[in-house]
């Protein structure tokens, strides 16, 4: 049972089409929009088909549109019967995987005024995090200092697997103006497609893209660590949305061992590497890539070794779970706390800051 | 415990080592600088000897990118998974609160001393006129 007032830290809201960023863009890039017929498309990614039944629960899925479009259709399924003080909205769009950069920050911003009108300004217990053209790092941190005052916005979204690997110092203009702004990085599954999502090579089926996301998210942890972003931005933190999770202690732990071995080849990660990650990362807990019951939660619980790093998360209207079963039956009340509201909390400064006014 | 006498400071220069054993247990003497160590010839993790690893610097970062190698030549590392640990303190590197390789006592004794006793010289002969190194095991 989840408690009214938790906080949903991933929901997604899905842009009906392109055409209804229209009015949202700037006019040269309205313009420029339906020159080319780009509103004829939606830009569905490779990552998330809304056709796939993993992607829409079957009675989440609204009578007309994609999965998500619809905010009435969200508030019947998810926010009224679950009573969450907030949901944090993260849309996943073509518009991150534009080759053009210009053309990405575009309608990125198109998105991200378009989250603001047709959804925070609808539905207060709405929050979102800022779309940003990944592989532009520096116009990204632009769109970061256009939103970073609507404190509605609450966090940076990227993929896990983009151009580079997350942790290279070309992405850092972007966890610069996150850390100063007080904004997590949420790093969502899914990948920009600019390489294979096995290391290995193009896989054949969207069976293997799925499975791999959770290495992807693996990599993306890696480079952040062994880069050093945690030592040059000492207050950025990291939430991995939709990773899977139970893979995180295994990789843990070879990350440590390995680095015992290696470290005078990144002397600034001058301790344990997992202590870092209990301090510095969070987790949302859908998908749970473990049988959903408490021993199981409790189990990898106590293999991070911290009961701080879970977030709640629906992960509408995507099909993990049925009913409202987003957490296992028979948690312990003060578990459920915090993995609900605690943790959340602690996670995103400018949803502390609004509670506790 | 009970002084031995295990090499002449002659024997190991400034940055040598000498690898003896006293009472049953091989332990690593060192020469930094002048300052004589000893160190269990056993690393704390899987039993390598600890003593025949590379002596090598502290190459620190506080952030990318700001790089500075300090205490030269002060580290041992394990030759066989490379956990680097302090020749002084046999601390290690990576976990030093909780990994540590144990450490001796050294001093350097002049040889009219070591004649009076009480000190064991099973296997270096002492003369009054060399210094000498002496571990407390």
């Amino acid at each position: 049972m989840i408690p009214a007032g938790a906080i949903d830290c991933d929901i997604h809201p899905a842009v009906p089409s392109v055409r209804d960023l229209l009015p949202h863009l700037e006019p040269y890039w309205r313009e420029h929009v339906q020159r080319r017929g780009l509103e004829r498309d939606n830009f569905e990614t490779s990552a998330y088909p809304p056709g796939a039944p993993i992607n829409a629960r079957p009675d989440w899925k609204p009578p007309a549109g994609p999965p998500g479009g619809s905010l009435p259709a969200m508030q019947a399924h998810i926010l009224d019967p679950l009573r969450p003080a907030f949901a944090i909205c993260n849309v996943i769009h073509g518009a991150q995987m534009m080759m053009s950069e210009d053309l990405s920050l575009a309608l990125c911003r198109g998105i991200n005024n378009w989250l603001a009108a047709e959804w925070l300004d609808r539905d207060d217990r709405l929050r979102a995090s800022i779309v940003v053209p990944p592989h532009s790092p520096d116009l990204a941190a632009e769109e970061i200092e256009r939103l970073a005052g609507d404190r509605r916005f609450v966090q940076v979204l990227l993929l896990a697997m983009a151009e580079i690997p997350l942790g290279r110092r070309m992405m850092w203009p972007v966890y610069r103006a996150a850390e100063r702004h007080g904004l997590p990085i949420g790093i969502h599954a899914g990948s920009t497609y600019r390489h294979p999502l096995s290391a290995g090579g193009w896989g054949s089926t969207y069976l293997e893209d799925y499975v791999s996301f959770a290495q992807g998210h693996a990599a993306a942890l890696n480079s952040l660590l062994a880069e050093g972003v945690f030592q040059k931005f000492p207050d950025l933190r990291v939430v991995l949305i939709e990773s899977g999770v139970t893979w995180l202690p295994a990789s843990m732990w070879r990350f440590n061992k390995t680095w015992r071995g290696v470290r005078a080849e990144v002397p600034w990660l001058n301790r344990l590497p997992a202590d870092i990650v209990r301090e510095r990362v969070r987790l949302t807990a859908q998908p749970f890539d473990a049988p959903p019951d408490t021993a199981s939660l409790t189990t990898i619980l106590e293999q991070l070794g911290s009961e701080d790093m879970l977030l709640f998360a629906t992960d509408y209207p995507h099909w993990h779970y049925e009913g409202e079963a987003a957490l296992p039956a028979g948690l312990p009340a003060d578990l459920v706390r915090r993995i609900t509201l605690d943790n959340p909390l602690a996670t995103y400064p400018r949803l502390q800051q609004e509670t506790a006014r | 415990m009970a002084k031995h006498v295990v090499a002449t400071v002659a024997e190991i220069p400034p940055g040598g080592r000498k690898i003896v054993t006293v009472r049953g247990r091989e332990i690593g003497v060192f020469n930094l600088g002048g300052a004589f160590h000893a160190l269990i010839n056993r690393c704390p993790h899987q039993g390598a000897a600890l003593c025949t690893g590379a002596i090598v610097s502290r190459l620190e970062a506080p952030v990318p990118g700001e790089y500075r190698l300090t205490r030269p030549d002060t580290m041992i590392r394990c030759p066989w998974h490379c956990w680097e640990f302090d020749i002084a303190t046999g601390q290690s590197w990576c976990e030093p609160d909780d990994v540590k390789a144990r450490t001796y006592n050294v001093s350097v004794e002049p040889g009219e001393a070591l004649a009076k006793g009480p000190f064991t010289a099973e296997t270096v002969p002492v003369s009054v006129e060399q210094d000498y190194v002496v571990v407390e095991v």
